[in-house]
């Protein structure tokens, strides 16, 4: 069902994504897109898919079925000009712990072809506006988780891209940590016009503006506005749907 | 769907983006070096526990006649110090490649991924600076060897380089090949046990090949099918200021097969691609 806005590129589309890890299917004909500008959540449990849809989209496991589009490039046939607009915070930290704040973006910014001298510009100033710049010179090994995640989102945002993607980067962050980082994010998508997909298992973490896709056991069960998914579902908040829905007996971090 | 297309049109990449890379990776390689201590010792060590205790034990068992490369008799440790460099390569070239499979690795190995230059080339990078690190490795032990007797003409330590970089890239990609294959890398046992030892002993490293023939004529073959051997006759015949043609054929052929088959390996249609999730629990 492709969205008819004007010049409505979305900044994702995957459309009828199937993966299997030999017999085991791991998600079956997937398909939303995630619009400029926007928030979309991509909610479900652990084993629900997420980190296969990742990899998957960031080409760490090539695509057997269907069609994944960054801008309107596709990930499979011009991998290059899809990932140059792409930025990514995977779930495992991929920090060099031993390497300064510093390195590590200039490294980042070296596998993007950014030049050394413009590298260096852009990394003072990300790491400003994440509130490191004294640590500059610091090792990673010595920050703190949710100064990790900051450090590494600003890394994601080196390339100037235009879509974001995270994979729960809050499990294993306090709660200052995380409201820290949601903020942070949800203001790239406002200010910067970036748009962000978000997967967690969190319910706390999606408000009422966001997008929603419900993925579980590899198929997308609902998808669209929040308020949309809470009313078809004919639930009163998230997490009521999102049991409906999966006809799950737990809730996860729910209402947290 | 054909009619989605963005404003950006493609534009490729300039030489300057891809130089910028290739500086970017092999800087890094050797800053994570540098912090990584003991694994330069133990790259050391290694060889030296070699030349300073095998190869004096062993000295007076072996006679060594004079063969090309060498025109007097010589010592024994002469003539393993090239088999012990090529050594520090093999093993500089399993460990880097094989650490690509340690998960915390993954994690690294995924930043390097997303990356947009084309894959191919990023590997390529990734092999480069794992054998730059070999150079350091190779340059400190022949420091070290340097007092130890092992002095070549001096222009051998300048011709012997273009020979280590070949040798270096092959073992890299080597190891880079095996690496993906492997499912999961519970130790370094295995390869060492299966891919590093018989490597190393069915090899003109330590015996000159005339020798082993006398012992046994189908442990000759095996040694002279061995890459590993034609890497050891390179270095030997370049550290002494000439060039060994059948090895410098046989290695350069085997870096290209070795290459094309880890570049394949890791592209995400295929190798990795048979895997399990990673890190997805």
């Amino acid at each position: 069902m492709p969205r008819l806005e004007a010049a409505a590129v979305p900044a994702m589309s995957i459309d009828g994504v199937s993966h299997s890890y030999g017999p085991r299917r791991a998600l079956m004909d997937v398909s939303f897109n995630v619009q400029p500008a926007s928030f979309t959540a991509l909610l479900g449990l652990n084993g629900a898919g997420k980190s296969t849809l990742f990899s998957l989209i960031t080409r760490l496991f090539g695509i057997q079925s269907g069609r994944v589009g960054i801008f309107g490039h596709d990930i499979s046939k011009s991998p290059g000009e899809a990932l140059r607009l792409l930025g990514v915070v995977f779930q495992p930290r991929t920090l060099d712990l031993d390497l300064s704040l510093t390195q590590n973006l200039l490294y980042h910014a070296a596998l993007h072809g950014i030049s050394r001298r413009e590298a260096a510009a852009r990394s003072g100033e990300l790491l400003g506006r994440i509130g490191l710049s004294e640590r500059a010179g610091s090792k990673v090994r010595d920050l703190s988780g949710g100064q990790m995640r900051r450090l590494e989102i600003a890394r994601a945002l080196l390339h100037r891209p235009r879509l974001l993607l995270l994979d729960e980067p809050t499990v294993g962050l306090d709660v200052k940590a995380r409201a820290d980082i949601i903020s942070h994010v949800r203001q790239l998508v406002t200010e910067q016009g970036i748009g962000v997909l978000w997967a967690t298992h969190l319910f706390d973490e999606i408000t009422a503006g966001d997008d929603l896709v419900v993925l579980h056991q590899g198929k997308v069960l609902a998808q669209g506005p929040m308020s949309r998914v809470i009313t078809d579902a004919g639930a009163q908040d998230v997490n009521t749907a999102f049991m409906r829905l999966t006809g799950a007996q737990t809730m996860p971090g729910g209402g947290a | 769907m054909s009619s989605i297309t963005t404003r950006d049109s493609p534009r490729g990449f300039s030489a300057a983006e891809y130089m910028t890379c290739l500086t970017g990776i092999v800087w890094r390689e050797g800053l994570r070096f540098l912090h990584q201590r003991e694994r330069f010792i133990s790259a050391l060590v290694r060889p030296l526990v070699w030349l300073f205790i095998f190869a004096a034990g062993f000295r007076q068992v072996l006679g060594i006649s004079i063969i090309p490369p060498y025109e007097t008799y010589i010592l024994y440790e002469v003539y393993i110090a090239p088999g012990l460099m090529a050594m520090i390569q093999l093993f500089n070239g399993m460990q880097s490649s094989l650490s690509m499979v340690y998960d915390r690795e993954m994690g690294n190995m995924r930043t390097l991924l997303v990356s947009p230059l084309p894959r191919g080339f990023l590997l390529f990078c990734k092999l480069l600076a794992g054998t730059a690190v070999s150079l350091l490795q190779v340059y400190a032990f022949l420091l070290i060897a340097w007092f130890w007797d092992i002095t070549p003409p001096a222009i051998g330590y300048l011709t012997v380089l273009p020979a280590l970089i070949l040798s270096g890239l092959m073992l890299g990609s080597l190891g880079m090949l095996i690496s993906s294959g492997i499912k999961q890398l519970e130790s370094f046992a295995g390869v060492m046990n299966f891919v590093i030892f018989p490597m190393f002993f069915a090899s003109s490293a330590l015996y000159p090949l005339w020798r082993v023939q006398e012992g046994s004529p189908y442990l000759y073959y095996l040694c002279q099918a061995n890459p590993f051997t034609h890497a050891v006759e390179l270095i030997r015949f370049a550290f002494y200021g000439q060039i060994n043609w059948i090895s410098l054929a046989v290695v350069a052929a085997c870096t290209i097969v070795f290459m094309i088959g880890a570049i394949l390996a890791y592209d995400p249609s295929r190798g990795l691609a048979r895997r399990g999730p990673a890190g997805g629990e």
